[in-house]
């Protein structure tokens, strides 16, 4: 028990920078009402490109300026195959995804494992001070946040809400659905990156596979913070908020049971049937409530 | 304001499918006319209407709208020139957004979208006004999903933003059709009030043909993607539906189905 306890700020801070991750993925799923995969791709760029970028001598902001703006790069090519080519979401998300592989290599100089030593550079977060680095994650998030914010609150931002609630809607109403298809895959991506090059300065390197299934783990913070806190957070920047408080309790309960002697390497399976479970609650509650209803016998004429 | 010329459509070309939906159609819409379209199953109204909103390109001929043409122009370029009302009250406005946030979206029409606050105060009492005039309880409730309300509000509210700015040609397309008995002549006497009132050059498809005789200053009948009878002004106000289908059998050499047309 004690042990958990003291793995608990460390689940925190993971949590609050899948939450960032998380809020990317809120982008896609909740407002374009699209399951985009390429954040798979985009997550190991962003941790790709910060490490290089530091370990060339960058300053570390501007190296994880330079990430997100890879991210987007990412998010781009997804819209570009999704309106331009006509390709399903899903599969122009996965092709994204899998063609980054390789960039994500060529980016490490074809290594798939770059460390980045906290003690030979100055970065934000790191598993050497887990209280800075929450505290550092967290105003990364309340300012991802608060730009989301006034973003969505925006005419702009408005029409991709419409895009994604309603595309009749939204045509007849002048708007390009397909812009702003895109520009809402640009700005998730372009998220995911820079919470990936957070986690690798958290973790002190990147990895070809670090992002391998982060699309699970995005969707599961975002479930998980809807399902709890969805009856009180109704404000956009409140449910948000929800996808990184979904984060740290996914983080926490992986924590305990990996105290309780999960095995580590059953950790995908584990998440995956987190993120189903969470899937199927609501759809269940729905089947139940239709069972439970038995309407009034009425005389058959 | 509106010019149709010679506009062709087939669906599923070249398969066993293949449906001629539009074959022909010349129209002329003068500034300020109303005209109600009827016709059987499968006659090509709704299709005409999407064909004008650009939902999907015509094979041959040319839109005109307000003398430029659009026949090339996607379906969100078009929307400045348009207010459309569809038959599914869910299809016209967002669900998870809010009143005035519909409204807002539809009071950007055809303008660009920027990265400006969506909207502002002199809106916000400028759609109250608006809504008040609908006379459902809508004004004070400008913060609610449209999700939430009924599928005759929700209708009354697209009506509404289709009206907003005085768009060059309205589209109503069967939308009353979904709505109960009562809910229905409420709309379309909102949407006669509207017409009225901004001077608007208008085309609603209906399945009721005492409605298509009494609204409107001229009413075109369709068949086999072709208009087969047009009649206005003097001429229109006395037709009767005895009338209507008389017409129909001695153009089209056939009995006039449309199976909601004759359970009304």
């Amino acid at each position: 028990m004690l042990s958990f306890l003291n793995s608990l700020p460390g689940a925190v801070a993971q949590g609050v920078i899948w939450g960032i991750m998380a809020i990317g993925v809120y982008i896609t799923f909740r407002i374009l009402d699209l399951a985009d995969l390429t954040v798979d791709g985009s997550f190991g760029t962003g941790g790709a490109v910060l490490v290089v970028c530091t370990v060339n001598g960058l300053n570390i902001y501007l190296s994880l300026l330079i990430a997100f703006l890879a991210g987007c790069a990412a998010g781009f090519i997804t819209g570009i195959l999704h309106t331009k080519f006509g390709i399903p979401a899903i599969l122009a998300g996965i092709l994204t995804q899998l063609a980054l592989y390789s960039i994500n290599l060529r980016i490490m100089s074809g290594k798939a494992n770059q460390p980045l030593s906290v003690m030979k550079y100055n970065l934000l977060v790191s598993l050497r001070n887990i209280p800075k680095s929450i505290i550092i994650a967290c105003i990364f998030a309340a300012a991802i946040i608060g730009i989301l914010y006034w973003f969505f609150g925006t005419e702009l931002g408005h029409s991709i809400r419409a895009t994604g609630c309603n595309q009749s809607m939204a045509r007849a109403n002048g708007i390009n659905t397909n812009t702003n298809k895109v520009i809402g895959f640009i700005l998730s991506n372009g998220i995911v990156a820079l919470s990936g090059g957070l986690l690798a300065q958290y973790q002190g390197f990147s990895d070809v596979n670090m992002g391998k299934g982060a699309i699970v783990i995005g969707l599961a913070a975002v479930i998980i913070g809807e399902v709890v806190f969805g009856k009180i957070f109704k404000n956009f920047a409140l449910r948000l908020f929800g996808a990184i408080l979904g984060g740290i309790i996914y983080y926490i309960v992986l924590t305990f049971v990996l105290r309780l002697g999960l095995n580590a390497n059953d950790l995908k399976l584990f998440s995956a049937i987190v993120v189903a479970l969470f899937l199927g609650v609501p759809y269940w509650k729905n089947l139940i409530s239709q069972k439970r209803y038995k309407p009034t016998k009425t005389e058959v004429s | 304001m509106l010019e149709l010329k010679n506009v062709h459509k087939t669906f599923n070309k070249g398969t066993v499918n293949e449906k001629k939906a539009l074959n022909g159609i010349n129209l002329t819409l003068e500034d300020g006319d109303f005209v109600t379209v009827i016709g059987g199953n499968g006659a090509g109204k709704s299709t005409m209407l999407n064909m004008i909103a650009g939902v999907f390109p015509i094979d041959d001929g040319n839109i005109l709208i307000d003398g430029v043409d659009v026949t090339k122009l996607p379906e969100h370029k078009r929307a400045k020139y348009l207010g459309r009302v569809f038959q599914d009250p869910m299809l016209g406005t967002s669900a998870d957004m809010w009143i005035e946030e519909n409204m807002a979206l539809a009071n950007r029409r055809g303008k660009s979208r920027t990265l400006k606050w969506a909207i502002n105060h002199k809106e916000r009492e400028y759609f109250k006004s608006l809504l008040s005039e609908l006379d459902l309880g809508l004004e004070n409730r400008l913060s609610t999903k449209v999700g939430m309300l009924s599928g005759g509000q929700r209708q009354a509210l697209t009506l509404l933003m289709a009206v907003m700015n005085k768009p060059k040609l309205l589209l109503l397309d069967e939308h009353t059709a979904a709505l109960d008995p009562k809910t229905a002549a409420r709309v379309l006497e909102l949407s006669d009030k509207f017409i009225a009132e901004e001077h608007l050059t208008a085309l609603m498809v209906t399945h009721n043909m005492k409605d298509a005789i009494t609204h409107g200053n001229r009413l075109i009948m369709m068949n086999n993607g072709k208009i087969i009878f047009d009649v206005k002004g003097e001429e229109k106000k006395k037709l009767t539906v005895e009338d209507l289908l008389a017409a129909f059998s001695k153009s089209s050499g056939s009995e006039f189905v449309n199976d909601r047309a004759l359970l009304n």
